[in-house]
């Protein structure tokens, strides 16, 4: 199967030149950085290490090996409520669409990371703030299921505001429906290792987020359940600087490592050499028994 | 604003004149049949055009009524119950309550979230705001029904998860995504009933079940109305506007197979008979833990999975080319 487009625009010698003119300003230290260097450095501002949030198809050309076969791209969203207040919702998905250049809200497929085959999942925060609704539950089951019947271990990127409102119940139920299919993968064996950016919240966060085996997370991520503002508005004060920052996490104990974008491959290939080789000492000792 | 304010005022009004009317007739020999039959005609007028057709705002506000029963009075209905405290861990989190109990003869687990009914039980009760701490105790409680074979029993009641500073320091989201695990492999049946409000994960963590039961003006929704105002527009106070996008009423949702039976309430809400309402739901658990408990572990579990996987799963048609 060739390269597809996206991939290989990102991996040629003009890498970053989609956008050559532009230049981005980090909201860390306000300096101006020309867009393709930003890219090149892994939208990490070079001044200050800021992580500038990332899109999917940028997440995975940073992390796959070569190819990546995208699965559930099919999968579409009706609008299961009829859905309208200012806007009506299948126009705000059109323009979602537009702006951000994604069907939805997270990508899945398969590729090879670090020479491991595995499946990747990766939610992008500029398609309806990464809200989880219906494609985005189904997209991650049918990841979840096919990693299953490939025993493959699975890596998903999660970067989202929780559960989509104008989708109603049938997001939440979404919380069901991959929890339901986390339970399978694991039953049989497989890894499951997310990598919490920012921000992870809600509806994602309260399932398959902290369900993993293994958790990581970029630097100063926002990481929670609730939000920063309906918790303020429920305790009437102020939360403290870096409350809910994923160092928060690490402190608190809730996630494992805290991981540099810039380490972030290799950590992840690392963890996966620790997957490979448990399956396969697993299977010597059966073959023994 | 509760929208029934007034017209329960005039309701209760009413209420009294009646009852005054009566015992003054009981003690007199005048007859006054014909003013308290004026005054139920007007009653009953009243009670029919507030709560007939109730909308999906006026039902939140059934659903939070002070006098709905609560998870106390559902586990008052059975025939035993034995509380087990806390999560073995910290804390005993009271705005969930749960243990053994026996359910008309069968042994089961029950669990429910608890509010208070004023400021004081409240407090105690963190306004049936679950913490962390809350969500590990059912965790728990549902493993132990794993263990011993006792099928679970849920009363959802709740705004939603406690979203407060310790909570999130606890780990609010690991909590509610490992109840969302241990009821989706609990290999004993689950009914769960919402019986007042069920707000967002804070309530699906006790509503993962084989069957789903909900009370004719019971809500659920994915944000309490507030929450989604604010999400959305910035602003709680349009939480009646967004009651009204979020279909969250027991009617939508049995028309979604995301409820699979609504019980009926009087007219006026659960408030107005308690014990015939507790009854009732009771009657329904029983009725569906008897078809449940006929089924092997890994059909009910298989049962579970299609349920749930089946959900959202119809959105399927050609997706424009991403633009890349
Ligand atoms: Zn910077």
């Amino acid at each position: 199967m060739p390269m597809p487009e996206w991939l290989r625009v990102r991996r040629g010698k003009d890498a970053g030149g989609r956008d050559a003119a532009q230049w981005s300003k980090c909201a860390e230290c306000g300096e101006m950085l020309y867009r393709r260097d930003l890219a090149a450095n892994l939208y990490v501002c070079s001044r200050c290490g800021h992580h500038f949030r990332i899109g999917a198809y940028d997440r995975i050309s940073t992390i796959v090996d070569g190819d990546f076969t995208e699965i559930g791209g099919e999968v579409q969203v009706g609008d299961p409520l009829q859905w309208s207040d200012r806007k009506s919702y299948p126009v705000k998905l059109a323009g979602d669409r537009e702006k951000s250049g994604l069907s939805e809200a997270v990508v899945c497929g398969f590729g090879q990371i670090g020479g491991f085959d595995v499946a990747l999942g990766v939610m992008d925060f500029h398609f309806r703030g990464g809200t989880m609704g219906t494609v985005v539950g189904e997209r991650v089951t049918m990841l979840l299921e096919e990693a299953t019947r490939r025993h493959l271990p699975c890596v998903i990127f999660t970067a989202s505001g929780g559960a989509r409102m104008e989708e109603g119940m049938f997001a939440l139920m979404q919380l069901a429906k991959t929890t339901a299919a986390v339970t399978r993968f694991m039953a049989d064996g497989n890894a499951l290792i997310t990598v919490l950016t920012d921000p992870t919240t809600g509806g994602v966060s309260a399932s398959f987020a902290f369900q993993a085996d293994i958790i990581l997370a970029e630097p100063k991520a926002m990481i929670g359940f609730a939000g920063r503002r309906v918790i303020e508005q429920t305790i009437r004060q102020k939360l403290p600087e870096g409350f809910q920052a994923a160092e928060f996490l690490l402190e608190h104990g809730h996630i494992d490592i805290v991981v540099e974008r810039r380490l972030l491959k290799e950590t992840l290939v690392r963890f996966l050499d620790y997957t490979a080789k448990g399956a396969a000492q697993r299977a010597r000792a059966e073959a023994h028994a | 604003m509760n929208p029934f304010m007034d017209r329960e005022k005039a309701l209760l009004e009413l209420e009294r004149r009646i009852a005054e009317l009566r015992t003054a007739s009981a003690d007199q020999p005048v007859d006054m049949s014909s003013e308290i039959g004026v005054l139920e005609t007007k009653y009953q007028e009243i009670l029919r055009d507030v709560y007939g057709a109730p909308t999906p705002w006026q039902k939140v506000h059934m659903a939070r009524h002070p006098n709905r029963p609560t998870s106390l009075e559902y586990i008052a209905g059975l025939d035993r119950f034995d509380e087990l405290h806390g999560d073995r861990h910290y804390e005993d989190d009271q705005a969930v309550v749960g243990g053994a109990a026996l359910l008309r003869g069968r042994a089961i687990v029950a669990i429910g979230q608890q509010r208070g009914r004023d400021t004081k039980e409240n407090l105690r009760r963190n306004f049936g705001m679950v913490a962390p701490e809350g969500y590990r105790k059912v965790r728990r409680l549902a493993h132990l029904a794993t263990r011993l074979g006792l099928p679970i029993v849920t009363f959802v009641d709740t705004k939603g998860a406690d979203p407060g500073i310790s909570s999130e320091e606890h780990a609010q989201s690991e909590a509610i995504a490992q109840c969302l695990i241990a009821f989706t492999t609990a290999t004993v049946p689950i009914v769960a009933s919402i019986i007042g409000e069920g707000g967002s994960g804070g309530a699906l963590a006790l509503a993962i079940a084989d069957r789903v039961i909900m009370l004719e003006h019971s809500t659920y929704s994915v944000a309490s109305p507030e929450g989604c105002a604010a999400i959305l527009w910035g602003d709680a106070s349009k939480a009646d506007e967004a009651a009204s996008h979020l279909k969250l009423t027991a009617q939508d949702l049995r028309g979604f197979g995301i409820v699979d039976e609504i019980v009926p309430e009087p007219l006026g809400g659960a408030n107005r008979d308690p014990s015939g309402v507790v009854t009732r739901v009771l009657e329904k658990i029983d009725a569906a833990l008897e078809r449940l408990e006929t089924l092997p572990a890994q059909r009910l579990l298989a049962q579970r999975y299609e349920k749930y996987r089946r959900i959202g799963a119809w959105a399927r048609e050609t997706a424009p080319a991403g633009r890349f």
